[in-house]
């Protein structure tokens, strides 16, 4: 595949060959935009993010990025007076279609956040379970082997599985993180969008974050916005470079593979990024 | 730069690590600090006794004004002006809260002293029926206004609490563009006079619909004034849930009504039952709406939708107003009584609401 700038390269110049087969699904942006109140944020965004991949959203602060996550998965439209145009595709099917429930594609599109925030009221368990009583899923097999799987992916089993009776809030930073993610994991998610979820962890938990995003990836799609290229780099196939300031919208400045975009970027502003030179 | 390698100690041969707190008062700052408070002390018997002055509030004044004088004297003397402008500060809010405590401690000793005298265990099991204006004390009891006002503030808890919570459930999740109407309205709600809330039961359901005096008509008065106290603090508890929850509950696929019900009322939980508690204060030593309402009775009546009841506010209203002293008795009997129902139901609630957090 070839780098560009921006447009960013429609889902058909992914060789579907190299795709991994898996419950990920691909995630297409089009064109898409979008503002609170009058300030627009993003503009002309189209990305296409293949499927049981990773794929890095980097860029300064103020950029967008967090937004366009959530504009992915429909929690942009719950902040008050905020507006957006363009396309959002799974596998396809525009979730911004009519008729297309939001709390539906979320539980689709599951998100990790920037901080850590289990359930305070529930124990490990009921966390990990939670998304199944909220979405009204009906778990067909047996919840403890829910359970176990989902934090045996999460990495945390080993840790937490002799007392998944006690509070999750009891963990340390980087075990409720990784009982987020198993938490998001329990809904069985086609795309898990995470959102800088290592910003507020140190290097060891974030380095078993990473892990644990390798290991996922193969049942999963996953966007991740990032901060941190080091982190950009190690954990993700593909890497999307946004830029936007204060006068102007985030837009993509370019999209590739991340091997080659770290190596030989196209774009002079994504060579000076990636090289510390300003951001 | 050379690193080195610290080596580590045997354990055992390390000395006991001599323990400090910084900011705790040392012995001798103690002594320092009576000292001074004795001096005070001395300096205002002395004034007293040399001028005119006199009275006991006067001297606790003029004692406690003499006392910061001289600790900020003493502490600028020994150490700089930033650290005598501190303790100034410290003594002087200090006192404040002991100050607000005082009405506190006078009321609870007021009351007990006043009323332990007509308590007696019939108090609990008799009524006033059979009793002659010039019974002593020991005759008859509350047993008719206990149970009225349990029934009361129960009935008025179970109109006013779900639809206090409800309406703050409305203005904390479901935004909309009546939200500042009905906190507008909420909010002068909780201005109305209770006698006000009163007056309205009276001319509506008492006299309007022909319902007579009855409990519920009482329940219903007190649950008007008790709703916005309830919807007001419950609104403020259910903000404090961080909104980092609703958005994990939103993105794994719930439904809105799922986020409140299941993530948003549960993580408040202690703080609803602080509403409910607050609500609860603010009607049960309400007298002016049940004098229109539940009227009030001599007799045990358990059934709260028909006929007249009483209920310790009124008990303690009728019997202090009596020029019997027995009667005044009763009277404050009755008020240590709603005290402590007040308390244990306080109690309880706060011990309920503590219970539930995941292990």
């Amino acid at each position: 595949m070839n780098m560009t700038t921006t447009p960013a390269p429609p889902v058909s110049m992914i060789d579907p060959a190299v795709l991994p087969t898996g419950n990920g699904a691909t995630l297409e942006a089009r064109t898409v935009a979008a503002w609170f109140a009058e300030h627009q944020i993003l503009d002309d965004i189209s990305l296409a993010m293949p499927a049981n991949s990773v794929t890095a959203i980097i860029g300064p602060s103020g950029c967008g990025k967090s937004t366009f996550l959530r504009v992915l998965n429909r929690m942009h439209e719950l902040v008050p007076k905020s507006s957006l145009a363009g396309e959002v595709l799974l596998d396809g099917a525009d979730v911004y279609g009519i008729g297309v429930r939001p709390a539906e594609t979320r539980r689709h599109i599951g998100m990790v956040f920037q901080k850590p925030n289990p359930f305070p009221t529930m124990t490990i368990r009921e966390n990990v379970l939670s998304g199944l009583k909220l979405a009204g899923i009906k778990n067909e097999g047996s919840n403890d082997d829910l359970v176990e799987r989902c934090l045996d992916q999460a990495g945390l089993w080993r840790e937490v599985k002799d007392r998944l009776g006690s509070a999750g809030g009891a963990l340390s930073g980087g075990q409720q993180q990784r009982l987020c993610i198993a938490r998001a994991l329990a809904v069985s998610p086609r795309v898990l969008l995470m959102d800088e979820p290592c910003s507020a962890l140190d290097p060891t938990s974030t380095l078993r974050i990473e892990e644990t995003i390798r290991d996922i990836v193969g049942s999963v799609t996953i966007v991740i916005v990032t901060h941190n290229m080091q982190q950009a780099a190690r954990v993700s196939d593909y890497t999307a470079f946004f830029l936007g300031d204060e006068g102007r919208p985030g837009t993509v400045v370019e999209f590739g593979p991340t091997s080659e975009l770290f190596t030989a970027p196209n774009d002079p502003r994504t060579e000076d990024y990636i090289n510390g030179r300003f951001g | 730069m050379t690193v080195t390698t610290v080596p580590s100690p045997n354990p055992a041969s390390l000395p006991t690590p001599t323990r400090r707190r910084p900011q705790a008062i040392t012995p001798a700052e103690g002594v320092r600090i009576a000292g001074v408070a004795g001096v005070a002390v001395i300096l205002t018997a002395l004034v007293f006794l040399a001028t005119p002055l006199s009275g006991a509030f006067g001297s606790v004044v003029f004692a406690f004004a003499a006392f910061v004088a001289l600790e900020v004297v003493d502490v600028s003397l020994r150490l700089d002006p930033q650290a005598a402008k501190d303790r100034t500060a410290t003594i002087l809010i200090t006192g404040s809260a002991g100050v607000a405590l005082v009405p506190l401690g006078f009321i609870v000793w007021y009351v007990v002293s006043k009323g332990i005298g007509g308590m007696h265990p019939g108090f609990f099991t008799k009524t006033l029926e059979e009793v002659g204006p010039l019974d002593p004390a020991s005759a008859g009891g509350a047993e008719h206004a206990i149970i009225g006002s349990v029934e009361q503030v129960g009935l008025a808890s179970l109109i006013a609490t779900p639809l206090g919570i409800l309406t703050a459930v409305y203005l904390s999740e479901y935004p909309g563009r009546l939200t500042r109407v009905v906190r507008f309205f909420v909010d002068s709600m909780s201005g109305i006079p209770s006698v006000v809330a009163g007056l309205f039961i009276y001319t509506l359901w008492v006299v309007r619909l022909e319902k007579g005096f009855s409990g519920l008509a009482a329940a219903m008065a007190l649950s008007v004034l008790m709703l916005p106290t309830v919807a007001r603090t419950a609104e403020e508890m259910l903000k404090l849930v961080p909104d980092g929850l609703r958005e994990s509950s939103l993105a794994l696929g719930a439904p809105k009504w799922r986020t409140v019900t299941s993530i948003v009322l549960p993580t408040a939980r202690s703080g609803l039952i602080t509403a409910g508690i607050l609500g609860v204060a603010r009607i049960a030593g309400e007298t002016a709406p049940l004098l229109m309402t539940a009227f009030g009775t001599d007799s045990v009546n358990v059934n709260p939708t028909k006929g007249a009841q009483s209920s310790l506010p009124l008990f303690v209203y009728q019997r202090v107003r009596n020029a019997v002293p027995s009667q005044v008795a009763r009277g404050w009997a009755g008020a240590l009584v709603l005290i402590l129902l007040v308390l244990t139901l306080f109690t309880v609630a706060r011990l309920f609401g503590r219970v539930r957090k995941a292990a």
